[in-house]
């Protein structure tokens, strides 16, 4: 088991925890922002079905939240503990980056969690709209910081290296707004968007499903709220839809337009062009035989890959072989990771147009086929948000900074038992623990929006906080927080 | 005249990480309380008087770590490394707590093994921070830019000893917040177990501080020389203060002045560690301005701190604010 050395297992490692972790920024940078939208809609319009959506996802937020911040704390240390040498080198540029996320993004999400999932009583509704907008605002500030530092390690600028091999920075812009930057940013924004937009849709198809079954029961008012919450939830969620995977797919356009002029290998890996060529075609599917340096079994559009790439027919693409093996990323994973990505992509561009037209027929809520698509396509955005994720991290290999810093010679001095010890453990505590949250997280979805006020009133006088001034509740600010509540 | 900007980072990283000790030492102390306190309802009004908090808290952690990174990339590339186990064994513990604040309320048939995580979590957390910290105050060895030692270096009597007293530490913070935050049965448990961590506690600082100058030369001169005696001999003079503030706040029954109390003791013991340190970051082989990034790096970081620290210490201490007084026993969790 030669190819198991420490080097091997701490790029498994991290590998593992970065894709368990993204899988929670991913929804929550989403999620707040739709809870935001929601806890705005309430203060604006007063209807009560917004805030019933608030309190339902508020719960699912916690506690994708909350994984996703013991997740992320483990990152946070990991760059010292596996890779040492690269934080050595990066610190100066890097280290400031995410200095920022934890001071301008962190505390802020941290500091006003609380007031948000609790607090609505004891701080009244406007108060509790403007946490829940600084929540939202910190997952934004989050992946803007992190994006950048992600972006800098892809297209390294406004640095120089000194005496001890640190990079040093010379313009603090350029590292921040560095090439690649402005393109990941949106690309991810839009991605962890669709993500949240498509489980929200999944839950709510899955209630209109049941609801279905369920035709013959008399219609409660409690149950016509329910419905309406569902169909609300259904509406919003394709409303984005299908307005934000044709943004998507654009911004993936001009990210790989970046990605031709800054990273060519990755691109050719993408692509699965060995040979440099003019008027390249699109291969749509076929099997990467780095042995023979070819691809089997083509599957092929002709030009297509030249207008994609270069947006002109005879545009020339250049092929893996223009470098040398030690430089290129392992073709098959990116080139089969970037296809499920963009399948997934197009799916979800194909629903929001569908739900387009069956909104205009006015059949949206109640096409079966629309309600199915809708519940198996829920969990579709983390499968392309951890594909592209694969395509942008194995297509900049061998290198951490791109073209400076090699992989290999960026980990720590760990011998390969510290780091295998290390792996298994995160490997058995990550399934376990995230294993239980994502059963939790699936059994609050099987609950319609009305069903947890069976035990749990709206009134609820929120005090998970607990300290309860009985007085604090009855009170004025009690009352205004009573009124705001259906 | 020119700013020494190395200087002024590592007085804000100290910062950071004594607002981690004295922030998040009182919730890994409820955790730590946890298995010597029966009864859900009991258990539900311990965890329900940090569930909206703990989250800041632990932020000043990230803070601590990221900071080093930051503006101390060296030191953070050798100290990791070298404490290896200790810090991974801290995170998963921290994994392990963390999810068992949202889990132990969706699971009523599993409760008690989020009880379990919970408790555990925070035991093996605290212990492993303690052990960190002693394996550092004894020293790393170093050669070029990286750690030279073995992988079991950080395993020693001392380390043992220091994580042991930041157990009990936590675990007194932990019990005169609960005497602060609520109240009938579990506010007399935090009581009692009060009375015996503050004992334990006040004999392991005396250990622990008479062994720290016999490890390293230069903490022994630091500690008996003149004219740094004068620095430091203020230290023991305020613990001896604290330590009877403590006996008063818990005879009395005084639960703030007993939480401040201890709090007091934290912040002296770690003040007496930091001048122990000083001007040394990984002691007697790097010094903080050896590991400081280029002033580049530590201006630009700078201007964001002297912005957002006082807003972010405003909002915490609104947070705080809003969730003032003291948790009820039969109030819910509801999320």
């Amino acid at each position: 088991m030669d190819w198991l050395d420490a080097l091997t297992l701490a790029r498994i490692q991290f590998a593992f925890t970065v894709s368990f972790h993204i899988i929670f920024p991913a929804f929550s940078i989403g999620l707040a922002s739709y809870l935001a939208v929601l806890n705005g809609l309430h203060l604006a319009t007063g209807r009560a079905v917004y805030l019933e959506l608030f309190n339902y996802w508020k719960k699912i937020f916690a506690l994708a939240f909350g994984m996703g911040v013991v997740s992320g704390l483990v990152m946070s240390y990991e760059f010292g503990t596996n890779w040492s040498v690269f934080a050595d080198k990066t610190g100066p540029v890097l280290g400031p980056l995410m200095g920022y996320e934890v001071m301008s993004a962190f505390f802020l999400e941290a500091g006003f969690l609380g007031v948000m999932l609790f607090g609505r009583a004891r701080v009244g509704p406007r108060l509790h709209c403007f946490a829940t907008a600084m929540v939202a605002l910190g997952t934004f500030m989050s992946a803007f910081w992190i994006l950048s530092v992600n972006s800098w390690m892809q297209t390294p600028a406004g640095f120089s290296q000194n005496a001890e091999g640190q990079f040093v920075v010379e313009s603090w812009l350029e590292v921040i707004f560095n090439p690649s930057f402005p393109y990941r940013l949106v690309h991810t924004i839009l991605a962890a968007y669709l993500t949240t937009a498509f489980v929200v849709g999944g839950v709510a198809a899955f209630h209109l499903l049941k609801m279905r079954l369920q035709k013959v029961a008399l219609a409660t008012p409690e149950r016509l709220a329910s419905q309406l919450a569902v169909h609300t939830m259904f509406s919003m969620a394709m409303w984005m839809a299908a307005c934000v995977a044709p943004l998507q797919i654009l911004a993936g356009d001009q990210h790989g337009l970046n990605t031709v002029e800054h990273q060519p290998r990755k691109i050719a890996a993408i692509e699965g062009h060995y040979e440099t060529q003019a008027r390249a075609p699109l291969i749509l599917f076929g099997i990467p035989n780095s042995k023979e340096e070819r691809m089997d079994y083509v599957i092929e559009i002709p030009y297509l890959g030249s207008l994609i790439l270069t947006h002109s027919l005879d545009g020339v693409i250049q092929g893996m072989k223009e470098w040398p093996p030690s430089e290129r990323p392992p073709m098959g994973i990116v080139f089969y990771a970037f296809r499920v990505m963009v399948g997934i992509g197009m799916l979800m561009l194909g629903l929001g147009v569908w739900s387009l037209w069956l909104r205009h027929r006015g059949k949206l809520y109640e096409n079966v086929w629309m309600l199915r698509a809708a519940l198996w396509m829920g969990p579709s955005g983390f499968v392309a948000v951890l594909a592209g994720w694969v395509v942008t991290e194995v297509g900049r290999q061998p290198y951490t900074v791109y073209n400076l810093l090699r992989t290999a010679d960026s980990a720590a001095p760990i011998h390969a038992a510290a780091v295998a010890g290390s792996l298994i453990a995160f490997v058995v505590v990550y399934f376990a623990l995230f294993g239980a949250g994502t059963v939790y997280i699936l059994r609050l979805m099987r609950q319609a929006p009305d069903a947890g006020h069976a035990e749990l009133p709206v009134n609820e006088p929120v005090r998970a906080g607990g300290i309860g001034r009985p007085s604090a509740l009855t009170g004025a600010s009690g009352t205004a927080a009573l009124k705001g509540q259906p | 005249m020119t700013i020494d900007y190395a200087l002024i980072w590592a007085g804000l990283i100290a910062f950071a990480v004594l607002a981690y000790i004295v922030l998040d030492g009182f919730d890994l102390g409820v955790g730590i309380l946890f298995p010597w306190v029966k009864g859900q309802e009991h258990r539900d009004q311990m965890m329900n008087s940090v569930v909206p908090v703990w989250d800041g808290n632990e932020t000043w952690l990230v803070l601590g770590g990221g900071g080093l990174f930051a503006v101390f990339p060296l030191a953070y590339s050798i100290i990791m490394p070298a404490l290896y186990a200790p810090f991974i064994v801290m995170l998963l513990a921290l994994v392990f707590r963390g999810v068992a604040f949202e889990f132990r309320f969706k699971s009523r048939n599993n409760q008690w093994f989020w009880d379990l995580a919970f408790a555990g979590g925070s035991i093996v957390a605290a212990f492993a921070q303690g052990v960190a910290m002693g394996a550092l105050v004894q020293g790393i060895p170093v050669v070029g830019r990286a750690y030279s030692g073995g992988w079991w270096d950080w395993l020693s009597p001392f380390s043992l000893l220091t994580g042991l007293a930041l157990v009990v530490g936590y675990a007194l913070l932990g019990a005169t917040w609960l005497m602060l935050k609520t109240e009938g049965h579990v506010a007399q448990q935090a009581l009692r177990a009060a009375r015996v961590l503050g004992v334990a506690l006040l004999g392991l600082i005396v250990v622990v501080s008479v062994w720290t100058p016999f490890l390293h030369e230069h903490f022994m001169l630091k500690w008996f020389a003149w004219p740094e005696v004068v620095l430091v001999v203020p230290v023991p003079i305020l613990v001896a203060v604290c330590a009877l503030l403590l006996y008063k706040g818990l005879s009395e029954e005084k639960p703030l002045t007993a939480f401040l109390s201890v709090q007091g003791l934290f912040v002296l013991s770690y003040m007496g560690l930091l001048i122990s340190f000083f001007p040394y970051i990984v002691p007697s082989a790097v010094t903080l301005w050896q590991a400081a990034a280029p002033d580049k790096s530590l201006k630009f970081l700078l201007v964001g701190a002297v912005v957002l620290l006082p807003m972010i210490l405003a909002y915490t201490a609104y947070a705080y604010w809003v969730f003032r007084g003291k948790v009820g026993p039969t109030h819910h969790y509801h999320a």
